[in-house]
């Protein structure tokens, strides 16, 4: 293993290089590349503090992005409020949503848990569909502003302000992470993680801290939601809000590596190229063939390397210098029974 | 709000509440046997009912005559599940459980999306259609027919499950796999039946579907989640309740749409599920 210092001087280049990608390439398709990357991994991200280090596997973090979208665009379109705004105020209804949908969900264990974040999801993207004055089943256009107005979060002449505002989103995201690593909270939910009833009777408050990560996992899948809806500007329950979304979230974490800190971001790196490139490929068209690779990975990743792609390079690093440091640990998650 | 629309409403929920059981009932036996919900339930009945689709366009056999192929196909498939997947991460963290069959599920729906493109397909000119009327009621002829089927199936899982020394060493496997395993029971063989009944449940059911329902790559999806809350109602793992169960969550799916709002019936029938799982987490009929 490379020591500290060549670590991060090496990290250093990387966030370099990455600061300079939009100058040096202004291909808009490689720029937006890079931005759904920075996207999803971002997300994954959020979405491992829940599932990756507090092992609580929502199956619903949909919920959370649609609600971050929702909100600024609603601000947006009837009060002329700034997305930036929005976007804060998005986070906070989404945060105001996780306690309230954890205060119930988080009394189920395992399957449990996962098949009632599903549920919530199809209610919530059900009520959206219905609801006509946040826009129903058509979906809502952000409002298109010319010129390109940061006050209005739109950049329509050049993506290069939104690969900056997706890559300090990501940073954001992977800080939290590191953050809460380091923190007493982070413990905590690890204890969760390897056995809720231990981490009780040692005086953790399991409910609480499960609320915690709830509420900061939600709180960053929002921001995303804002960020999405501003990119794109259009935004409907079935973009936004649907169950293929909230399972996107995951396997991009899972593929990656659950309870990693770089887990996500490796994973996202991997997947976003792999989708558009079949998508130009074979022009779209319906024909899913990165969600026919995405699954079949899934599925050999889960049998073959549990811990993802992380376990695999960190073998493969650890093999290439003759260190010895064992078989990389694999995360084990929830082993409690409802 | 007549009368006979409520009463309309009734018997269509009643008959697609066996079908819902038939299919729930296949994800208990899996659940009983070994605490791993298979994500992919619904995906294995979209592919039943393609297989139906697909007999009768190239060959024009009529799904009820290919139904024993269906289920013998889709058996197989639940053994080579299990024999390829399952056995790999039974003993694995659940995360691994959830995203194995998760996994599988995009898979396969992406594959049938792939190969088969997302058009919605119908069987037409099946055998049975047409309908009944009972004194101002209508019948489908298909669902009664589907409805009936599903039902037989049932009684005969059942029958296998409570009579036949196999079905025993099958429960006997879900109570305690050591001690089954002890009293001379293949318990391997035992995982990778259940895995073949489980998934022959939705083989019957899809090859009946099929014939009055669309077939699309994504059909999967809502009756997967019909049958977990199915199964959560009648308890996981719980294989006779869910006959039960399957008739009141298609009773309060129609009654759902009929009362409330046609458009928010799932979300009825979603809304059952949690308060279930919160009530009385081991199901209405769970007996732990």
């Amino acid at each position: 293993m490379a020591g500290p210092m060549a670590k991060r001087v090496a990290g250093g280049l990387v966030l370099l290089a990455l600061l300079a990608f939009p100058l040096l390439v202004t291909l808009p398709h490689r720029r937006h590349v890079m931005i759904m990357i920075f996207l999803y991994a971002m997300l994954a991200t959020a979405w491992n503090i829940l599932a990756g280090y507090c092992g609580q596997i929502s199956l619903g973090h949909a919920i959370f992005f649609g609600l971050g979208a929702y909100t600024s665009t609603t601000l947006l379109k009837h009060a002329a409020i700034s997305p930036w705004i929005g976007m804060l105020a998005g986070a906070a209804v989404a945060v105001v949503v996780s306690q309230a949908i954890g205060f119930p969900v988080f009394r189920l264990r395992g399957h449990y848990f996962a098949i009632a974040t599903i549920a919530l999801g199809e209610i919530i993207q059900t009520l959206f569909i219905n609801w006509d004055w946040i826009g129903g089943a058509r979906g809502v256009f952000v409002p298109i502003r010319r010129p390109d107005s940061f006050v209005y979060f739109q950049f329509n002449e050049s993506k290069q302000n939104y690969y900056y505002i997706a890559l300090a989103m990501l940073a954001l995201a992977l800080g939290v992470t590191r953050l809460l690593e380091r923190s007493r909270a982070g413990f905590y939910f690890r204890a969760i993680r390897e056995d809720q009833d231990a981490a009780a009777s040692l005086g953790i408050n399991v409910a609480r801290f499960k609320q915690i990560a709830m509420g900061i996992s939600a709180g960053l899948t929002a921001l995303g939601g804002t960020f999405y809806a501003q990119y794109i500007l259009f935004i409907d329950a079935e973009s936004v809000l649907s169950l293929s979304l909230s399972i996107l979230i995951c396997l991009v974490a899972v593929l990656g590596g659950v309870g990693t800190l770089w887990g996500p971001l490796l994973g996202a790196a991997v997947l976003v190229p792999l989708s558009e490139g079949t998508r130009i490929l074979l022009g779209g068209g319906g024909k899913a063939l990165d969600l026919l690779i995405y699954g079949g990975l899934i599925v050999l990743i889960s049998v073959v390397q549990p811990g993802g792609l992380m376990a695999l390079l960190r073998r493969a690093m650890g093999r290439a210098h003759q260190l010895g440091l064992g078989a990389p640990s694999r995360p084990r998650l929830g082993h409690d029974r409802p | 709000m007549t009368v006979e629309i409520l009463l309309q409403s009734v018997i269509s929920g009643i008959l697609m509440g066996f079908v819902y059981a038939l299919i729930a009932a296949g994800l208990s036996l899996i659940f009983g046997l070994m605490e791993i919900v298979n994500f992919a339930h619904g995906e294995f009945l979209m592919l039943a009912m393609f297989g139906a689709f697909w007999t009768w366009a190239l060959w024009s056999v009529d799904p009820l005559l290919s139904l024993p192929l269906t289920t013998a196909a889709l058996f197989l498939l639940g053994v080579l599940t299990y024999k390829g997947i399952i056995r790999w991460i039974l003993d694995g963290p659940m995360l691994t459980q959830i995203f194995a069959t998760f996994g599988l599920a995009v898979f396969l729906r992406s594959g049938a999306q792939f190969l088969f493109g997302v058009d919605f397909r119908l069987i037409q000119n099946p055998w049975i259609q047409g309908r009944i009327s009972l004194g101002g009621l209508f019948i489908g002829l298909p669902q009664l027919t589907a409805s009936l089927a599903a039902l037989a199936a049932f009684g005969f899982l059942y029958w296998f499950l409570t009579r036949t020394e196999t079905g025993l060493a099958l429960q006997a496997t879900a109570q305690d796999r050591q001690a089954a395993s002890l009293m001379g029971i293949d318990t391997e063989w035992m995982f990778a039946l259940g895995w073949g009944i489980g998934s022959a449940c939705v083989g019957v059911a899809g090859a009946l579907l099929a014939i009055f329902f669309y077939v699309f790559p994504d059909v999967g999806a809502t009756f997967a989640l019909l049958a977990y809350v199915t199964v959560a109602l009648g308890g996981f793992g719980n294989v006779p309740a869910t006959l039960l169960a399957g008739v009141i969550v298609g009773l309060v799916e129609v009654l759902g749409g009929v009362l409330i709002n046609p458009a928010l019936k799932y979300a009825v029938v979603f809304l059952l599920y949690l308060v279930v799982v919160l009530w009385r987490p081991q199901g209405l009929f769970g007996k732990f």
